[in-house]
Formats: C-alpha cells, structure tokens, sequence
C-alpha cells in the first residue's frame, strides 16, 4: 500500500502527491485529460449502462405496473412496495433466509476457523491439507447440489447417505422432501459448507499468518497455558479484522443465496430464500418486473443496513488489517 | 520443555507441550484433522464413481466402493448424446468464462491505472461512483439488469452473458490500489525515454505485474465458469446454455441417465481442477488480497 516516496511527496495524503505529479506531468505529456478518458472511459460508459442504468430504470418500474414488459405503462404509486411487504411468501421468505443465516454463518466461522487452525498446526504435507481443503472452492454450487442431489441425499436406497444409516439399521430418509422434521436442512447447509469452508480457512490461515510469533514468546513467558489461554488470549483478538471480514462476507453471501436452494428443493413454499421468490416472480411464467423490482430494492436496503448494522457492531476497521 | 517447538519459528496458535495430555490433544486433532480430509474428498470420489459407472452399478442396493469395469465410453456417450446439448453448453461456458475474463481485466486495469496515475480534476468523484456500486449486493442486480439487458435484445446471446458482466467496480478498485503501490521509478525511466502513458502502461506497468493480473484471473475465470444466476436469467433458449445451466436443467428433467451427467461435472470441473493443480498460488494471494470468489 505504501506509495514510494517521491521528491514532491514526503507527505503521503493523497491530494498532495496529485498535485505534484500533475504539475510535472503538464510538461512532458500533452492530452492529460483525453488519455484520463482513453483509460477510464470505457470502464465509466460500461458501469453507467450495466450497474446505474438498470438501478435507475428499476426503480422506474417498481412504480409501475409491468407485465411481460420492461416499459413502464400504468403508474400504480407505492402499490408494489405495497404489496411486496404484505405478500406472505415474500415475508417467509425472509424468514427463511434468517434462520438460514443463523445456521449457516456461525458454523462456518466456526468450522473455518477449526481447520485453519488445524492446518496451521501441521508440520508434515500442510500444503497438501490446504489444497484438500480448498479445492471444493473450485466446484459451482450446480455440481455440488448435483452431487448432494442425485448421490447423497437422494431419499432412497442407494443414496450415501441412507447406506451408511442402513448399516445401522437405520430406514431410508427422504432427505429433501420431509418437513417435519425438516430433514432439508441438513443437504442445504452441508452443501454451502463444503463448498465455502475452504475460502474462509484461507483467509483465516492468512490472518493467523499474520500473528507475530514473540506474541506467543510473550506469553509463553509470561506463563499463558499453551492450548486454551493462549488461544483466547493472543489469537483470537489478533484475528479480529479477518474475523469482522469473515462474518460479514459469509452474511452476505447467506442473504443471497439461490444456487443451492434452486437446485436442490427449486420453488418450494418451505425453503425459499428471497432471491428464488423474486426469480419465480419476475422471470417465471407471468413476467412480473414491477413487482420483482420493487422486492429486488426492498432486499437490496434490508442487505445494506445489515452491513450496515454489522459494522457497527464489529467497529469495522478499528484493528488495523 | 516447550521452547524447543518454539525454535522452529513458526507461531503455534494451540501450543504443543509433552505432557500426557499433550499427547493426547495431538492425537485427538490428527484425528479430525482426517476425518475432514475424508468428508471433503467424497464428492469427489462419488464424481469419479459415478461417472465411470453404469447405471446398474450406481442403482444397485448394495454400495459398490468402485465400479468393477471402468466405463471410459461414457465421455462418448455424453457428447454423442443428442438430446443433451453438453457440448454446446462447454462451449459457450469456455467462450463466457475466457472472453469474460479478459474483458473485465482489460477494462479494470485500465481504469484502475487511470484513476490511480492520469491527474483529473474530477477523478475523484469517478472513483467515488464507482465505489458506490460496490454497495449494492450484487445478487438483486439480476431483475434490474435483466430489463437493461432484455431491451437490448440480448436475451439467450453470449453477447448477453458476457458483456453485463464485464464492468466490475470490484476489480476496478482493486487495481486502482494496487497501481497506487507501483514503483514510479519505473514509469519514470520510461517517460524519460519518450514512452506516453500507453506506452508506459503497456511495456512497463502490466509486465511487471503479472502475478497480481494472474491472481485475479484465476478467481474471475472460476467465477465466471461457475456462475449461475446470470446465465439461468439470459439463456432461455438451449443454445445460450451455459454448463452450469445445462446440469442443472438435467438434475429434474429425468431425461439422462445419472452416469451422464457425472460425466458432464467431471468434465465441467476439469479446467478448474487444472488452475488449482497449477496456479493454486495465484489463487490464493487472489483470495487473500480480495476477499472475494463470487
């Protein structure tokens, strides 16, 4: 991050070595601002009609009704916003994803953290344990759902894992189709960890990487019980900018999820997240767009003042990374 | 007793010591450390069985560690298969995934330079717009980019799969800091010589920084090649197919046979299986600097 010091800039803010740079660069380079443009240009024209256009037009249309259209016919006020937040799908939808969430986000900071610090630990074929475990990274959550789908959770007799309870004597479980108890659960949150355990263990041992090893020295001296003290004591708040980093990434990845509930269960009353209403309202068989743009800006805000909330709460920023 | 683990140098976070109990902790974290191992490597292995499987072997009541007769013709059998457009969809996945990569590097850098060493009087407030769309949860953009998208006339093209994907504030960003960070003296040696900012960007900033392009290539193109939504949304139509949406059609259509489309996500997971085996270094500086895959 550190600019190399130049004869202008001893001081590094930013505005200053602008300054600086530019008063030479006038001399020598002619076009300044065209070549600004050359660069950046096409970059701007690309995100003004790909990110803000679309926004823009969306909230157009959230005002509208608009069936099978992306035009904006009859304006219809907040009626959508309306009954977005009084539609019960939409509603438990949300619901879903919160219990998702509370399910999902603690065990992956937890489970990522265990095997970063296990791989951390290991002195012979580390490299070959990180590899195993991050390789899954590398799989879509397609053919994950594909594979939990089809060879594990199928429901009957030669699914994986109703073999193994069989060799317990235990009957065959439809795994994704039993709502009480609600056996689904278990194939959707195994699928998101494996497939995510990886990407957050590497972003631990890169944190863990970061300790200085005389803080252990330290407390080695000071008499800090190897294991469980030095543990709570030295590493866990030395991590705490990759923990902040970790359980707002993984919360925002959980509000979003479609992949694996699509694939897995599809459109189903029971374990819809937000994203799969909203798919099957906008873009199933009656193209719903001024409803679906409506709820896509309500779960946009909702997803924003979590972030928002979270930050807070962890004081993002406050350990230097 | 302990110091001498400490004279390796590395940090022990859990720390060893020789006691019984010691011992014991040792064993007990080599045990989950096994487990793990073996939990993360069976889908793997059920990709390899199945794939190489017949129908028989996969249905049959009783599990079969590994199937007594490789079926090598399956691969065959997949892109022979003329109800299933595998084939297509590998295609139009490699076409996305490589044209993707290199538009959204192409652009990314190139902004990034600009913002960071072309003086602007209103860089500033570009940079900030461009920040801005960093806040909005990228997964909501689908309905909003899709009526963008539709208008266009894009629907079921690779025109639109790969172009609304190419302009990522992200990678911008990323640049944009990593630039900051690049010796001037470089660039300072070849405007001597004459060079203009293309010329310097060209010959002396982006050769000396491939491994930080190489590591944001690689998660992009895994992205890319994995990603579902945006490819579910535009191709409608079975010729606009990517891999991922074409697994996935097949896992409810009941129209292939299991073996097959095991075979489809062996073959699906081949290119990336060869980046981790490959640039897995690259990969994870990616992650590490980023914080990102999706």
């Amino acid at each position: 991050m550190s600019a190399p010091a130049t004869k202008t800039s001893a001081d590094p803010a930013v505005s200053g070595e602008r300054r600086g740079s530019r008063r030479r660069r006038r001399k020598t380079i002619a076009g300044t601002t065209l070549w600004f443009w050359v660069f950046v240009g096409p970059f701007v024209v690309g995100l003004l009609v790909f990110s803000y256009l679309p926004i823009i037009w969306s909230l157009v249309l959230s005002f509208f009704e608009a069936y099978n259209t992306a035009t904006p016919s009859k304006f219809v006020g907040l009626r959508n916003y309306v009954d977005m937040l009084t539609d019960h799908n939409f509603l438990s939808s949300l619901g879903t994803f919160t219990i998702f969430a509370v399910f999902i986000v603690p065990l992956t900071f937890v489970l990522a953290l265990a095997l970063a610090l296990l791989v951390n630990q290991v002195k012979i074929a580390r490299a070959f344990f990180r590899s195993v475990f991050f390789l899954p990274t590398a799989c879509s959550y397609v053919v994950a759902s594909l594979i939990w789908k089809l060879s594990i959770f199928n429901g009957v007799r030669f699914g994986l894992a109703n073999t193994v309870l069989g060799w317990f004597g235990i009957d065959n479980i439809a795994w994704l189709s039993t709502v009480d108890p609600p056996w689904y659960w278990i194939p959707l949150v195994t699928v998101r960890l494996w497939l995510q355990l990886g990407f957050y263990m590497i972003l631990f041992i890169a944190g863990l990487q970061r300790i200085s090893p005389t803080l252990y020295e330290a407390a080695y001296v000071d008499g800090a019980k190897p294991g469980w003290q030095v543990f709570r004591y030295i590493t866990l708040p030395q991590l705490r900018a990759t923990s902040v980093a970790v359980l707002i990434l993984n919360l925002i990845a959980a509000y979003q999820a479609f992949d694996e509930f699509y694939n897995l269960v599809g459109n189903v009353n029971y374990a819809r997240p937000p994203l799969v209403y909203l798919y099957g309202i906008s873009l199933g068989s009656i193209q719903d767009l001024g409803h679906g743009s409506a709820g896509a800006l309500i779960l946009a805000v909702i997803i924003m003042l979590v972030t928002l909330l979270q930050n807070r709460i962890f004081g993002f920023g406050k350990a230097g990374d | 007793m302990a110091v001498s683990e400490r004279t390796t140098g590395t940090p022990q976070p859990i720390g060893f010591s020789r006691s019984t109990w010691g011992r014991v902790a040792l064993v007990l974290r080599w045990i989950a450390l096994l487990i793990a191992v073996v939990l993360f490597l069976i889908p793997f292995y059920l990709i390899l069985r199945n794939a190489l499987a017949t129908e028989q072997d996969i249905t049959a009541p009783d599990w079969t560690l590994f199937p007594s007769h490789l079926q090598w013709s399956n691969i065959s059998e997949l892109f022979n298969d003329t109800t299933v457009p595998m084939a297509r969809a590998m295609y139009n996945s490699a076409v996305v995934a490589i044209l993707g990569t290199g538009g959204q590097l192409l652009l990314a850098s190139m902004a990034g330079y600009g913002l960071a060493r072309i003086p602007y009087r209103h860089a500033d407030k570009i940079f900030y717009a461009i920040v801005a769309t960093l806040m909005i949860p990228g997964a909501v953009t689908f309905i909003p980019s899709f009526i963008v998208v539709s208008s266009f006339g894009w629907v079921s093209s690779l025109r639109g799969l790969i172009i609304p994907t190419l302009f990522s504030g992200f990678a911008a960003f990323l640049f944009r800091q990593y630039f900051l960070g690049f010796p001037r003296e470089l660039e300072e040696a070849a405007r001597v010589d004459g060079a203009g900012y293309f010329g310097v960007f060209w010959r002396i900033v982006v050769p000396n920084s491939l491994p930080f392009f190489a590591a944001l290539a690689a998660i992009t193109f895994i992205g890319n090649w994995n990603s579902f939504l945006w490819p579910l949304v535009i191709g409608q139509d079975s010729s606009s197919w990517t891999i991922q949406v074409a697994m996935s059609t097949f896992i409810t259509a009941q129209t292939i046979n299991i073996h097959e489309l095991f075979m489809a996500v062996a073959v699906s997971i081949l290119p990336l299986v060869l980046i981790f085996a490959f640039l897995q270094r690259y990969l994870i500086q990616g992650v590490t600097q980023s914080g990102i895959k999706d």
